[in-house]
């Protein structure tokens, strides 16, 4: 498969390389706003292209995925609390715990299919983030403070945001090679054949329970990582980072991207979360001109405007931002 | 032991709040292969026109009746302008728009509602406790709560089991092109059974009111809640929404209550006050998943959705 320059090419080439450039950015208009919006724009990148693994081309619909961003970001905030604040414990440990939960929900909810996965993921997120809310030694509901971000002995200094930054870039990147190994490997191949016909690879001696579970785990894990970095970003973790809101915002942006397709996850956050900071100025600008005076509140309305949107997505564009992008050149 | 009845009641009556949801879910879900995660939007939508009406009409009884009816129709609304449109495609198309419905309709209400709580002032004859056992009282109006979800319970039963209507939403339930084949009116049966979900949803939300006022996003909680009663009773029967939702509304209840004093008779007093709540909150989910272990299609799967 070699690589073409058509318009999709160029657009995912011209976004990576404008990520790559956004410190630069940042540091010439002198605004560490942009660059803090696009750190969590990159984490939440990586989460959905791990959700982008099991959803688009595993056919999993998992409505629980922000339960591994929060258990990254607990795993680290806990540890934290205790005094271990090394990352050489505090990721892997991360890591491990997220795999484990993703294990014991997948093992339950791999069982059904469709609707049913739907709600049990949802439901089984919905329990750890009760259980988020219990743990009163750790902040219950109100959360809790990281004081200090992990830390790698003389390696790498996570408090400086820029350095933070293209950290989180570059497991962006890999994350998004790992996917793309894992698609085109053999187990790759598998998980995909059980999206499109589960029975048909069961009969051909596939075990594609396993192969889904193994998928459902890999993903449950970088999820994981994403949380880990979430937590280091904003020094704070509570039971709202595993809302189910986050897990449906993850749903959208990989469908708002392109469902099954490499890049899109990336493409989806990027435009879901500039669409989230840009709507409330243009609301506010629109209102401007229609009224003729400021209308200070009308611009927290923006998800009056973000609902409807999702909703024509769904009728009109299947194949989200990167679909479009696809059939520019098949005109 | 006075306490226990009157958590069984708290439970029963969780129960029956949550079953009006489920089944209005199971019964969109059975026939149309829709799956609404706005259901919650409606039950806020019906706590909001509830508590709106009752203050215009002066009564609570003909505000509740109207927010019935405007839900109802909001219900109706909603299907024909949006939802119609996704029917036959695929459940991950369902979740994105109708989590899109979800924001809209909670910008809505605060735009509308403005941003704080609606109360729903009781009527002063529901407000009184009456006693239930010799010596043991319980509010009059939670109890009232439980007598009108039982009514409804029974009314969907006859209209179900018995009517007509209830017929066709059932052969839609196990065949949805042989009854269009047939000659129904599919159209007008998936929006009046729309209506009649929303109108559920409606009834749970505003009988739900005066205890907890009406609140943006009130629905959503809830909504994962039946969500795993419909797991647990099986996707499209009834019956198995029903009686799921009484045991997750008593173990949900009962075990918040009891649990933390539970465990103390293992544990010592700190590990049992920590371990309690997070262990209490885990218990319908831990139920769910024994549910799934055993029976992943339910206690009681219908016979189309196989």
């Amino acid at each position: 498969m070699t690589p073409h320059l058509t318009a999709r090419n160029a657009f995912i080439a011209a976004l990576v390389l404008a990520l790559f450039l956004v410190p630069v950015y940042a540091v010439w208009i002198g605004n560490n706003f942009v660059l803090s919006l696009f750190t969590r724009i990159v984490i939440l990148a990586i989460a959905a292209t791990s959700l982008n693994l099991i959803m688009g081309y595993g056919g999993m619909v998992s409505f629980g995925h922000a339960a591994y961003l929060g258990t990254g970001g607990y795993a680290v905030g806990i540890l934290a609390f205790e005094g271990v604040t090394s990352g050489f414990v505090q990721w892997p440990l991360a890591l491990v715990v997220s795999g484990a939960i993703a294990f014991v929900i997948g093992i339950l909810s791999l069982r059904t299919r469709g609707v049913y996965f739907i709600m049990i993921t949802l439901a089984f997120a919905q329990m750890i983030y009760y259980v988020a809310v219990s743990l009163n030694r750790y902040g219950a509901d109100d959360g809790l403070t990281i004081y200090r971000r992990s830390q790698f002995g003389g390696l790498i200094n996570l408090s400086n945001k820029t350095v933070f930054y293209y950290l989180c870039l570059v497991i962006l990147m890999g994350s998004i090679y790992l996917v793309w190994r894992i698609v085109n490997s053999r187990f790759g191949m598998v998980i995909q054949g059980s999206r499109s016909n589960d029975r048909r690879m069961r009969a051909i001696g596939f075990p594609t329970f396993r192969y889904r579970l193994a998928c459902f785990v890999i993903a449950g894990m970088i999820c994981g990582l994403a949380g880990v970095l979430l937590a280091n970003h904003t020094d704070f973790i509570s039971p709202a980072m595993m809302h189910w809101t986050r897990s449906g915002d993850l749903i959208v942006m990989v469908v708002l991207g392109g469902m099954g397709s490499l890049f899109g996850p990336t493409i989806g956050a990027v435009a879901l979360l500039v669409l989230e900071e840009a709507l409330p100025y243009v609301i506010s600008v629109a209102g401007r001109v229609v009224t003729g005076h400021d209308v200070a509140t009308a611009k927290e309305y923006w998800q009056l405007i973000l609902g409807p949107m999702l909703l024509l997505v769904v009728l009109f564009a299947r194949g989200g931002i990167d679909g479009l992008l696809a059939s520019l050149r098949r005109g | 032991m006075l306490l226990f009845i009157e958590q069984c009641l708290n439970g029963l009556q969780l129960g029956l709040l949550l079953f009006l949801l489920a089944a209005g879910l199971t019964l969109i879900f059975g026939i149309m292969d829709f799956v609404n995660l706005a259901h919650g939007s409606l039950y806020m939508i019906g706590a909001y026109f509830a508590a709106t009406f009752a203050a215009m009409t002066d009564s609570f009884v003909l505000g509740a009746l109207l927010a019935l009816i405007a839900t109802f129709l909001v219900g109706v609304v909603v299907e024909m302008v949006a939802l119609r449109r996704l029917y036959g495609r695929d459940h991950l198309d369902h979740v994105l728009a109708t989590f899109g419905l979800i924001l809209f309709s909670n910008e809505m209400v605060r735009l509308v509602w403005g941003p704080e709580g609606r109360n729903l002032a009781l009527p002063s004859w529901l407000n009184t406790a009456i006693e239930i056992f010799p010596g043991v009282y319980y509010p009059t109006y939670r109890f009232a709560i439980i007598v009108v979800a039982l009514a409804v319970a029974g009314f969907l039963y006859v209209i179900v089991m018995r009517t007509r209507i209830g017929m066709l939403i059932r052969a839609g339930a196990s065949n949805r092109e042989m009854i269009g084949a047939l000659g129904i009116n599919i159209k007008l049966l998936y929006t009046l059974v729309f209506g009649i979900g929303a109108a559920l949803a409606g009834l749970a939300g505003l009988m739900q009111t005066p205890i907890l006022t009406a609140s943006i996003g009130m629905g959503e909680n809830i909504l994962i809640l039946a969500f795993v009663v419909i797991i647990i009773g099986g996707i499209g029967s009834i019956r198995g929404a029903f009686i799921a939702s009484i045991f997750v509304g008593l173990i949900d209840t009962v075990g918040r209550a009891f649990m933390p004093d539970l465990l103390k008779l293992f544990l010592s007093q700190a590990a049992a006050s920590t371990a309690g709540p997070a262990l209490s909150s885990m218990l319908i989910y831990l139920l769910m998943a024994v549910i799934l272990v055993l029976r992943p299609e339910g206690l009681f799967p219908a016979a189309g959705n196989r």
